[in-house]
């Protein structure tokens, strides 16, 4: 069955709403697959339109929740995308090496792993001790989940491969242990890691940081949003720091392009001027 | 009678789709006015090499977009492994990462339900060989939208599940063999579709 799709101002409205009583803004995401997830939404919430959900979310808190888990996706992996890792390793990794201390923001972490991906490689590196990692995101679920660090164990097959491929200089084991069906992430990555709820839609710039890595987040905001996104990482980046992207994310379409040169362009690895 | 023209070309396809497209491409000429977004379902994990494939058959620019890259005229756009590719209503594509649908990343109904919501009359979309019924939802979706849906003939194409599960949901799919598909497409950009009045 094709289920008919909400008209602009439907969409509006909900997302309207949305933003004054929840204070989530939702209102510049990109529209195409806003209006896919919406659209599950429906399915799952069991409700007849746009406009039953956005009275029930109103009137339910938890109603919100629930959509929350639909209108963002909580989707990562360790070393997702090992190239990206391993020219973090190789090309940023000499630099920061140059400084006393390093600051580290992962903007959009989701559940943790991308995090968790940069802090095995500071760890092989000898860089840990002194490296500080701020991760963060707007989805409260996903950021318990990072803080706790415990994944299920059968996707370790595949980080393995992955943190290989990544240049890995060891075992990932070295970096978990194994408890009936879970992996539990080392206490050292854990500790150097600082989860906390930040917008990249309404909040702004928090501290100055040598790397700024993320990835796969601006691909679900419109143009204008992701330039107010892009402005934030910009601010947050130190002169000569880095910003990574995800595998097809570029600053090509955007106005602070010209704030950064391209490091490692098949990575999507920028360097602020 | 109104002159409706097609601005946008999507094709999907699986397994044997890459040789229907070996056949399709080089019957587009130089200057062909058209964009086409084409999409084959790949291993999540390997970087793919359908950009050179194409770039050695067809007499078009080929390349994989990124995320809101805007949508030019005469370019094959190739989807990249591992994420979903959506059109735009302003005429960019977007990715995403959401889950798979039907068990895959990018999905071919992803793309033609979002192209027609963006394009409506003015798309025509193309299913190839493969071995699921990814698509049929898509290419109904177009159907309904009023733009052109073609198959590739269930009896020619390699695997005939895609095609012949896209007909069974939308009647009005032109059916030909690949190569035909090949000059139809040609000759869409060539001349405006007079539509009946209804
Ligand atoms: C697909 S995940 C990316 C996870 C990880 N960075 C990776 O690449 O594997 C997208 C994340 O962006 C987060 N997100 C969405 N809107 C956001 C916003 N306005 N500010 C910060 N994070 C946001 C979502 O909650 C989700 O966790």
């Amino acid at each position: 069955m094709i289920s008919p799709t909400p008209s602009d101002t439907e969409l509006a409205e909900l997302l309207d709403a949305v933003y004054h009583r929840y204070h989530y803004d939702f209102r510049g995401y990109a529209e195409a697959s806003l209006r896919r997830r919406l659209a599950s939404a429906l399915t799952h919430l069991r409700c007849a339109s746009v406009g039953e959900l956005r009275a029930r979310v109103l009137a339910q808190p938890r109603c919100f929740s629930e959509l929350l888990q639909f209108l963002t996706v909580q989707v990562s992996d360790l070393f997702r995308d090992p190239s990206y890792f391993r020219s973090i390793r190789e090309k940023v990794v000499p630099y920061l090496r140059t400084f006393p201390s390093i600051k580290v923001w992962v903007a959009g972490c989701a559940t943790g792993e991308e995090a968790y991906s940069l802090a095995i490689v500071f760890a092989e590196e000898g860089l840990l001790d002194r490296t500080l990692i701020y991760a963060t995101d707007i989805h409260p679920e996903s950021l318990r989940v990072a803080e706790a660090g415990v994944y299920a164990l059968d996707r370790f097959a595949r980080f393995s491969d992955s943190y290989r491929l990544a240049g890995g200089h060891g075992s990932l084991a070295n970096f978990y242990t194994a408890q009936y069906s879970s992996a539990i992430l080392d206490r050292k990555l854990k500790q150097s890691i600082l989860f906390s709820d930040h917008s990249l839609a309404t909040d702004v710039a928090f501290a100055e940081v040598e790397l700024v890595s993320c990835r796969n987040v601006l691909i679900y905001f419109d143009r204008p949003l992701q330039d107010r996104a892009i402005g934030v990482l910009r601010d947050s980046v130190r002169r000569k720091g880095f910003l990574g992207l995800g595998a097809k994310e570029t600053l090509r379409f955007s106005p602070h392009a010209e704030a950064f040169t391209e490091a490692v362009p098949e990575d999507r690895i920028y360097q602020r001027r | 009678m109104a002159a409706r023209e097609v601005h946008m070309i999507v094709i999907g396809g699986s397994s044997g789709a890459i040789d229907a497209l070996r056949a399709i491409l080089p019957a587009l000429p130089t200057g062909y006015p058209l964009p086409l977004a084409v999409l084959l379902h790949l291993p999540p994990t390997q970087p793919s090499h359908l950009v050179e494939v194409f770039r050695a058959q067809a007499r078009l620019p080929v390349c994989e977009p990124d995320d809101k890259e805007p949508i030019m005229p005469g370019t094959i756009y190739v989807a990249p492994p591992n994420y979903h590719l959506l059109v735009e209503r302003r005429g960019s594509f977007a990715l995403s990462v959401d889950l798979p649908v039907l068990f895959s990343r990018p999905s071919i109904d992803v793309l033609f339900e979002s192209a027609a919501a963006a394009y409506g009359p003015h798309l025509a979309g193309v299913l190839l060989s493969g071995a699921n019924e990814d698509g049929a939802r898509g290419l109904e979706c177009i159907a309904r939208a009023g733009g052109l849906t073609f198959v590739e003939s269930p009896a020619t194409a390699a695997v005939r599940t895609m095609p012949a599960a896209a007909l069974q949901r939308t009647a009005v799919a032109h059916s030909a063999p690949a190569a035909d598909l090949g000059k139809l497409l040609a000759r869409l950009a060539a001349t405006p579709r007079p539509v009946e009045a209804s």
